[in-house]
């Protein structure tokens, strides 16, 4: 047992170091909120990292991955999280992609797969529905088999950033006769410029334009955009998730914004003194801090599990509700630590360097309020904290 | 990096689980921490054959050279028993010191008695009013030609009674608080002038309030420098602090295990109490508040070797983590169990008061908090 790195992972840390700090786009920076980001943007180390090979680290070798250990995935996250970078969407490398992969066919691997792994293809999941939230097998959008099409009506929402989506995948129901709700669910994909598709924003409290309503009517697409077999869906959407949630504590993530939050608390002053030389303030930096450490460990005990042969179980409900709890709470003191200057709506504020008037309040505020906001989603996607604890009960105390 | 333990570690494991599993069920215990001994030499003795109290000693003196981890899967198991005899004070207090500081002589004269079982140690740093600061001594040990001479009031030193030996720690310098001037003695228990009140605690251990009135001991009795001991009982607190949270980890696995246990059997409104979600959503808190435990756990004792400051911060993330998980597990524990939890028959309140009374020793979450904020 030990904590150490082998000499093999620190040459690794290394070169991925290296890699990172030369090929980086510049221009990207530190950037604050994401949903400011350009499609262009959004993509640009995806891109890079595409033609790298470094675009899709955890597939299987076959379809392009790296072949990397979980530790080495573990490293590769921490050197981006570093330069705070922009990391390739997840609904095309960490959800679609796996259970195309996984279940789909080899027609679907070979048109799917690529523009997944270089950038070129931007994904988006259709899953939440106005009146499947938690219940997500109450959703009610239809797709009736037509000759060789389906024909897709209803309306999903929460889909994150569909404005630039060029394919979605779907949960749609299709057998409304099925005896349990969860056995009449189909997994389609589906090419979102199809006539019928229609994106509409939703603003969120933080002001940005992140998620939309997506309204399916009489969408026509061919029977080939089935993946697996018709009504087994669920068991592909249950798969994803379990996917999306390992990689969900954001470790490296949350310890590059502790050193921010120390940043700031050092800046800004209480009585004359350095914030964070407060007494009641430190106390609440340093707990974090040590809850951040007991998620690393239980996270890398996960990895290691996993290197050790056992996929990502119900385990990764605990890296959920610790690691976006701690996401929260890191936001929380961020503005906290910024004070008055979190107040102002930056938002309808010119502050831009080229601006003539003076700027309101220092750097690190613009964002404290918006990313606090925002952050409240975190313990609400993906499985709300509440459905990852319905799942360690059933799982894992077996009630 | 690698969370795997060895074929001698599982071993280790097995063999200890053994031991607590068939001779120290719920009866036996009770009827041991109820005895005028307070415990049982024949489980020492036990341990002596299996070559548990000579574990962290190099092979000369009859170890087998374990190190951290070892003491970990040790106390883990000892935590789900609740076993009350003293291997923190003996082996990874006293053996520690002598360990990292000990003399030649003073070695080969107590590690192989520790090792065989003979000698039992207990660690006399609390004082009534110097709380977790192991500085704040009102104890002094005065040089005095060959000898040094031991004056003080040593408070709650856990397993003295069963002890032969003390490792005290007494002021040969400076004032109060001043970290110069600490020092550390091995004490025969018997010597002239030391007076001890014994009693039982709360957790089904024993303990003494010792004083010392001109106790002369020689002057090798002393570990280590004269007046330089302070970075040295850190240390040894902090290798006593993983051992005590794989410890509360252990009553932690067991506290929750019964407690979902009970949920399954226990029916109210018709149903098991398991079927509610309330309690259900409770128990997984619970599980998660075990595992984060763990989790610190390995980090605190992986750290015991390294830099100085990495080690402290690792113990007292640890302290403050763990202790966090032990007050909240115990006390739902309780809870789910309903009026059967605060009764003295259930097993789950004596799981309770360990994890309560395990915050108090080397220092509460709320010290180690602040000297987690102090090592920014």
């Amino acid at each position: 047992m030990n904590l150490e790195f082998t000499p093999e992972e620190q040459a690794f840390r290394d070169e991925v170091r290296a890699f990172i700090e030369e090929n980086y786009p510049k221009h990207l920076g530190d950037v604050g909120l994401r949903e400011d980001l350009s499609r262009e943007d959004f993509l640009a180390w995806h891109k890079i990292l595409g033609e790298k090979g470094w675009s899709v680290p955890a597939w299987p070798e076959q379809y392009g991955g790296t072949g990397w250990t979980p530790t080495q995935r573990y490293i590769w996250s921490e050197e981006n999280a570093r330069v705070n970078a922009v990391m390739p969407l997840p609904f095309g490398v960490s959800m679609v992609g796996p259970v195309i992969y996984t279940f789909g066919n080899e027609e679907q691997k070979a048109k799917h797969l690529p523009g997944i792994r270089s950038g070129d293809v931007w994904w988006c999941q259709g899953y939440s529905e106005p009146g499947a939230g938690s219940d997500l097998a109450s959703l009610k959008t239809t797709a009736v088999r037509d000759g060789d099409h389906y024909v897709i009506n209803g309306q999903k929402t929460w889909t994150t950033l569909a404005q630039y989506a060029d394919w979605g995948f779907f949960l749609c129901r299709t057998d409304t006769d099925a005896a349990k709700p969860q056995e009449g669910i189909s997994f389609i994909l589906v090419d979102m410029k199809s006539p019928g598709v229609e994106v509409k924003p939703i603003k969120l409290l933080d002001g940005g334009h992140e998620v939309n309503e997506t309204w399916l009517t009489d969408v026509r697409v061919p029977v080939e955009n089935l993946v697996g077999e018709e009504n087994k869906g669920w068991t592909y959407a249950k798969f994803l998730l379990a996917h999306e949630r390992s990689g969900i504590a954001g470790v490296a993530r949350s310890k590059r914004g502790v050193e921010k939050l120390r940043e700031i608390a050092a800046n800004e002053t209480i009585d004359g003194e350095p914030l964070i030389e407060d007494f009641e303030f430190a106390r609440k930096v340093s707990q974090l801090e040590i809850d951040l450490a007991a998620l690393e460990i239980t996270e890398l005990r996960t990895l290691a599990g996993e290197q050790a042969g056992k996929g990502p179980g119900p385990e990764s409900s605990i890296l959920k509700i610790k690691g976006t709890e701690i996401q929260q709470r890191l936001t929380e003191l961020t503005l906290e630590a910024v004070g008055s200057y979190s107040a102002p709506y930056y938002g309808s504020i010119a502050n831009d360097a080229g601006s003539n008037e003076y700027p309101i309040g220092p750097d690190y505020a613009h964002h404290s309020a918006a990313t606090y906001f925002n952050m409240r989603k975190t313990s609400i996607y993906g499985g709300s904290n509440e459905i990852q604890r319905n799942i360690i009960t059933k799982m894992i105390l077996g009630l | 990096m690698d969370f795997n333990f060895t074929e001698e570690q599982d071993m280790v494991r097995d063999g200890l689980s053994r031991l607590v599993r068939e001779q120290y069920d719920w009866e036996t215990r009770r009827a041991a921490i109820a005895s005028d001994a307070g415990w049982r030499p024949e489980i020492w003795a036990q341990l002596a054959e299996l070559g548990i109290l000579g574990m962290p000693f190099s092979e000369e003196v009859g170890g087998f050279g374990g190190g951290a981890v070892d003491a970990m899967i040790v106390m883990e198991e000892f935590g789900k028993g609740l076993v009350v005899e003293p291997f923190v004070p003996t082996v990874v207090c006293a053996g520690g010191f002598l360990k990292h500081a000990g003399s030649e002589a003073q070695r080969e004269e107590h590690l192989s008695a520790i090792t065989d079982g003979s000698r039992v140690f207990a660690f006399a740093y609390a004082e009534p009013r110097g709380r977790y600061n192991y500085a704040d001594l009102e104890t002094t040990a005065k040089k005095d030609g060959d000898s040094y001479v031991l004056n003080g009031h040593k408070a709650v030193v856990i397993g003295a009674p069963w002890a032969s030996h003390l490792v005290v720690t007494a002021r040969t310098g400076g004032d109060r608080r001043d970290a110069e001037g600490v020092s550390v003695f091995i004490v025969d228990k018997s010597a002239d002038g030391i007076v001890t009140r014994d009693y039982e605690t709360v957790d089904g251990r024993r303990a003494s309030e010792i004083y010392f009135e001109k106790v002369s001991v020689p002057a090798d009795a002393l570990i280590g420098e004269e007046g330089a001991a302070l970075p040295l009982i850190e240390q040894v607190a902090d290798e006593a602090i993983a051992a005590q949270c794989a410890e509360a980890c252990g009553a932690m696995k067991v506290a929750h295990a019964m407690t979902l246990e009970y949920s399954k059997q226990r029916k109210q409104f018709g149903v098991p109490i398991g079927k509610f979600q309330v309690l259900q959503h409770r128990m997984v808190d619970m599980y998660t508040a075990y595992e984060t435990a763990v989790s610190l756990t390995y980090l605190a004792t992986l750290k015991l070797d390294a830099g100085e400051k990495e080690r402290k911060r690792a113990a007292s993330s640890a302290k403050v983590g763990v202790g966090q998980s032990a007050r909240f597990v115990g006390q739902e524990a309780v809870q789910i169990h309903g009026g059967n939890g605060v009764t003295d028959e259930y097993a789950i309140g004596h799981y309770f008061k360990r994890l309560t009374i395990f915050e108090s020793e080397f220092g509460s979450v709320d010290h180690h908090l602040k000297r987690h904020i102090s090592l920014a």
